[in-house]
């Protein structure tokens, strides 16, 4: 376990500064040497130096982002392992683009939450007393990813997932009755017939490979609702955010009209905005909330934006909706500054802590940095990790998607130069275990059971 | 009245394929050793089928030989055919099967024990052990003699509790109508042991002069065979063919028509089966749509005129028996000499072992074979040598051999049964191994002979000859890296003969062999081979040349893992203390107690974020006592 190599995005990813991605392991230097394009070969450096260069995709070429790395050999180092330190520009999406190409590395996994901790803590780097609280943090940590996973497990994805497996490990079985019952009737595995079942899983990895490119930002976003009543200034707000902001994606080709409305970025975090009811203007606020999908898309946003007026005083409908919202991550964004102030300010200020609320006039093009302060905060402390963390196991799941395509192009390699086949089990198997490490399964019985289940065999 | 009987360091209860190997293992070693079994005449008796080998069973039978252990050599002697299985394939799974003549088989292992220095056999059924403040100390049998040793090894196969199901009849027995040892069961019970009910059977078994070969498929053995044990060099044994028929459709009539007079869907067998050994009928209900199934016919022995029916594994009434048999295309006139029947016995839950088959409820007590949930003769007596060597280490005050998944089938399957347990009777299968590649037939000596050497079950003599050839193919694999082939006619000549790419200049012969169509016979003209190189020799350099790359990728896994099998957890550890750990792997691991974090990883039910937290517990616990000094 610890002879692996993982990495992460070690800060809050947020506006303006620098991100850091952080890579420990043995394979640290060689995975960042990998993607750096740079005038100094980085395995050769000494501990502790910084080098400027690009990232680069290395089957491409193209180069992804301009960026200072950081090798710190272990034991002097964070984790006492080798440690490379990638300082990017900060956005979100480059920092993402990063990491993605890290993991894409041999042996390079997605730190688990807590594992760099963790292996400070076993190598020695910890004191004593912090081992309880670095017990807590993998069990909180693992539980809070446990029911991300969950969450993704159910979903479509898992599914498939499944049903490439069960083609794959049909495979196998068919592969490992040849070899353990060779005198029984069984059909002959040849060569063909390989080649023809890890090309056809090929061709359902790279659909899924596909959907994920499309949907990969999509999924990536802070799930963000603006609700508000009637005429407060959602729209234009929706507007501001996503001109100055300069809206990556509008009206995604594939996905659903009524679920997503616009994908920005607010200093470098991005934010799917859900097109709740309440955007498009309904004259009951109470009816917008009660309408099925405005409920719904309440549910799945990670965060809130409710715009109050502040030229009006707060009504029934708000004041429920309030209620409505307690426990969630809510931002007040009092609009309409420009004019004369007839909300109940000390009200909404018992309600909701200073940094929640924020005054800003759309119109009037002010308050809008304090808005993407407000956000930044909220993704700084971890309140809204929800998304960041969807994001790694994303990232992780492309790149053992890849994988398993690799596994099972070197299957088929490996079959048209004669190589027998229970040497060909190999590389199916690793495609198999790839395949299951995206849905947290792999489970060794199941193989066995299958060969049982799928073959009459016995004496 | 009870009476004193004797001392010994090593009692063995039974003498089937896991006691044999169990006891000679401990006498080789120095140990007084006392071998009992309930009938003289069944010594390594085969109750099921006349055969040894196969894949991961054969590896098993060449494990055991390269740790020192008899059942490759007594096969050797005594086979009446000897089949490479798996040619085709990969070098990883190439498996020797032998047929045995069943008969010879259990005199020649008989008469080796009879002549084995500090081996005493004795008839005598164990009823109960001698337990005293939580160690066993001896046994007493049925005819009330006290057997006191420092160490016992349970090996009772399908004798606790045994029960023979043939359609209506049940009664109780052991295999082959032996008595069943019913009270010994009941003392292991009241020591407080978890059983298990476990069913096995087999087939019916006919008269040669009855069955019509012309309608049969003949099934001859190897030309040139090849044997198990390392140590065999030659062989004269006159091999006999096997036959091969198919069941008709009348057979699956015959079944259907009376599978409610089955025990097996009556409900009368409680026990559960193997999956891997299903018996003909639960074939045919499960498998509806299969037309028809193989059925091998195999002489038990030279001297007999029995023969056994492979496929044919049934609890039926004697009557449907029949009427199968004579079903079947060559079988029409068939006599049946011996009936099929499932049996049904207790097992030993083998979580409550130590990887060394020790158990954790009573010290000193060890058991192996059937007892622990296997079924197959080669299982057994991989577990058997592994009991008997960890029996004896105890009593020698020496430490235990634990043979690894990566050094082993024999480690495989010990590291499955400990640490998972079994559902149902455990039969070896090469897709239980992850480094199926690493765990060939020809390397057993490689990976096992130290350890045979070290603990003294393999003499200098054969230690010397196995480093020799070690040393010779290691410097042959160098010789070849700078032996020189020319890109001249004859060479060019060969590969195009093998459908092989042409030369473009010269290059090394290692190179060339890489080739997956070339093999070390078709450079032997271009590289002048070493006159002392052996074939095995030549074999193992092939192989391990050829699949070099993919032995490297292997060894690395196992190198990695290795770490973690080498972080070994205190056995005094309260998981229940553990803070952060779920509840149901706190459990898991309070039961199993595993000796490395690699066995506690293997456990079902406990997941990576549990060992994330067993590591730092461990970690913190390590420094506690280290503070402590």
């Amino acid at each position: 376990m610890i002879q692996d190599t993982i990495a992460a995005i070690s800060t809050a990813v947020g506006e303006g500064g620098i991100a850091v991605i952080r890579i420990s392991g043995p394979q640290a230097v060689d995975s960042a040497y990998a993607i750096f394009k740079s005038a100094t070969d980085i395995r050769e450096a000494a501990t502790h130096t910084v080098h400027y260069g690009h990232i680069a995709d290395p089957r491409t070429g193209e180069v992804v982002e301009e960026v200072l790395l950081t090798v710190m050999r272990g034991p002097r180092s964070f984790t006492a392992e080798d440690v490379v330190e990638i300082s990017t520009h900060g956005g979100y999406i480059s920092v993402k683009k990063v990491l993605d190409l890290v993991l894409q590395q041999q042996d390079v996994r997605a730190a688990e939450p807590g594992e760099f901790t963790k292996r400070a803590f076993l190598n020695g780097r910890i004191d004593l007393a912090q081992a309880e609280a670095v017990i807590d943090l993998i069990r909180s940590k693992s539980d809070r990813a446990f029911s991300i996973a969950l969450k993704q497990v159910d979903g479509k994805l898992s599914r498939q997932i499944k049903t490439l497996r069960g083609e794959v490990i049909e495979l196998l079985a068919h592969i490992e009755v040849n070899i353990d019952y060779p005198e029984h009737d069984v059909e002959e595995m040849t060569s063909s017939y390989i080649r023809e079942q890890c090309n056809k899983v090929i061709t359902q990895v790279d659909r899924l490979l596909k959907t994920a490119d499309e949907g990969k930002i999509l999924r990536e976003g802070i799930t963000t609702a603006i609700i508000g009543r009637p005429n407060v200034g959602k729209s234009s707000l929706l507007n501001a955010l996503a001109q100055d902001n300069k809206a990556i994606v509008t009206d995604i080709p594939g996905t659903t009209r009524d679920v997503i409305e616009e994908f920005v970025t607010v200093g470098g975090i991005p934010l799917k905005l859900l097109d709740t009811a309440g955007i498009r203007e309904t004259t009951d606020l109470v009816e917008q909330i009660g309408v099925e999908r405005s409920r719904n898309a309440l549910n799945d946003a990670d965060l809130i934006l409710l715009v109050l007026n502040n030229h009006e005083q707060l009504n029934k409908d708000e004041l429920e909706l309030m209620e409505l919202l307690k426990g969630r991550q809510v931002i007040i964004i009092v609009n309409k500054t420009d004019l004369e102030n007839q909300l109940e300010m000390d009200r909404l200020e018992q309600l909701y802590p200073p940094e929640a609320i924020v005054k800003m006039s759309v119109l009037a093009e002010q308050g809008l940095e304090s808005l993407e302060a407000a956000i930044s905060s909220l993704f700084f402390s971890g309140l809204l990790e929800t998304a960041d963390m969807t994001y790694v196991s994303n990232a992780r799941h492309i790149a053992l998607l890849k994988q398993s395509k690799q596994s099972l192009f070197d299957a088929i390699e490996a079959t048209n130069s004669g190589i027998p086949i229970d040497i060909i089990q190999i590389d199916v198997r690793t495609a198999w275990e790839q395949l299951g490490e995206i849905i947290g399964d792999s489970a060794g019985d199941s193989l066995i059971d299958q060969i049982f289940s799928q073959f009459c065999l016995g004496k | 009245m009870s009476y004193e009987a004797g001392q010994y360091d090593v009692i063995v209860i039974g003498a089937g394929h896991a006691g044999c190997e169990a006891a000679l293992a401990s006498a080789r070693m120095g140990c007084e050793t006392l071998l009992l079994t309930i009938n003289l005449d069944m010594v390594a008796f085969m109750p099921c089928n006349p055969s040894i080998g196969g894949p991961a069973k054969g590896h098993v039978v060449r494990e055991i030989d390269a740790l020192g252990g008899e059942m490759g050599r007594n096969i050797d002697k005594t086979f009446i055919q000897m089949r490479m299985l798996n040619t085709g394939k990969g070098p990883a799974v190439h498996a020797l099967r032998a047929q045995a003549d069943k008969f010879l088989y259990q005199h020649t292992m008989k008469q080796t024990i009879e002549e084995t220095d500090k081996l005493t056999l004795r008839q005598g059924m164990v009823e109960e052990l001698i337990v005293e403040d939580g160690v066993v100390i001896g046994v007493i049998t049925k005819s009330q003699a006290v057997y006191r040793a420092k160490t016992v090894v349970l090996t009772t196969g399908t004798y606790l509790r045994g029960k023979i199901i043939m359609g209506e009849l049940i009664y109780d027995s052991g295999p082959n109508n032996q008595q069943p040892s019913v009270k010994l069961s009941e003392s292991l019970r009241q020591l407080g042991f978890q059983l298990a009910r476990f069913k096995t059977g087999t087939p019916p078994r006919v008269h040669k002069d009855s069955i019509d070969f012309s309608q049969t498929e003949i099934q001859p053995g190897d030309e040139n065979p090849k044997f198990f044990s390392y140590e065999t060099q030659y062989s004269e044994n006159e091999q006999l063919p096997c036959w091969l028929t198919y069941t008709s459709e009348e057979t699956l009539r015959v079944i259907n028509d009376n599978i409610h007079r089955s025990p097996l869907f009556s409900g009368a067998i409680e026990g559960t089966g193997p999956r891997y050994c299903p018996s003909i009928e639960d074939k045919v209900v499960r498998f509806a749509d299969k037309p028809k199934h193989q059925i091998f016919l195999e002489p038990e022995g030279r001297n007999t005129s029995e023969y056994y029916v492979q496929g044919l594994s049934t609890s039926m009434p004697e009557d449907v028996q029949l009427s199968i048999l004579r079903s079947i295309p060559g079988l029409e006139k068939v006599e049946m000499m011996r009936t099929g029947y499932a049996i049904e016995y207790d097992a030993v839950v083998p979580t409550q072992l130590w990887p060394t088959l020790e158990t954790k409820i009573v010290p000193g007590l060890f058991t192996a074979g059937q007892i622990n949930g296997t079924s197959g003769y080669e299982e057994a007596a991989g577990q058997g040598i592994i009991a008997g060597i960890n029996a004896a280490c105890k009593v020698l005050g020496k430490e235990p051999v634990i043979v690894s998944r990566s050094q082993g089938y024999i480690g495989v399957m010990i590291d499955d049964l400990v640490t998972k347990g079994t559902n149902d009777p455990y039969r070896l299968l090469t897709s239980r191994a992850e480094y199926r590649l690493l765990l060939r037939h020809d390397n057993a000596d490689l990976r096992l002979t130290p350890t045979g050497y070290e603990i003294g079950l393999i003499n200098d003599e054969r230690y010397a000859r196995f480093l020799a050839k070690k040393q010779f193919v290691e410097r042959e694999i160098e010789r070849l890296k700078e032996t020189k082939i020319k890109a001249d006619g004859e060479a060019q000549q060969m590969l195009a003969d093998l459908g092989s790419t042409a030369l473009q200049h010269s290059t090394d012969a290692l190179s060339l062999l890489r080739r997956p169509e070339v093999t070390y016979a078709h450079l032997e003209p271009f590289i002048d081979a070493p006159a002392e190189l052996t074939e095995e020799m030549k074999e193992q350099v092939e192989i391990q040349v050829k699949y070099a790359g993919y032995i490297e990728k292997q060894l690395l896994q196992v190198e990695r893992l290795a770490k973690m099998e080498k972080k070994r957890i205190p056995l005094d550890i309260d998981y229940m203390d553990v803070n952060g750990i779920a509840s149901e792997a706190k459990q898991k691991l309070s039961d199993i107690r595993p000796l490395s974090i690699g066995q506690a990883s293997r456990i079902a039910g406990v997941t990576p974020a549990d060992i994330s937290i067993l590591l730092v517990y461990l970690e913190h616990y390590n420094r506690v006592v280290a503070a402590r000094g």
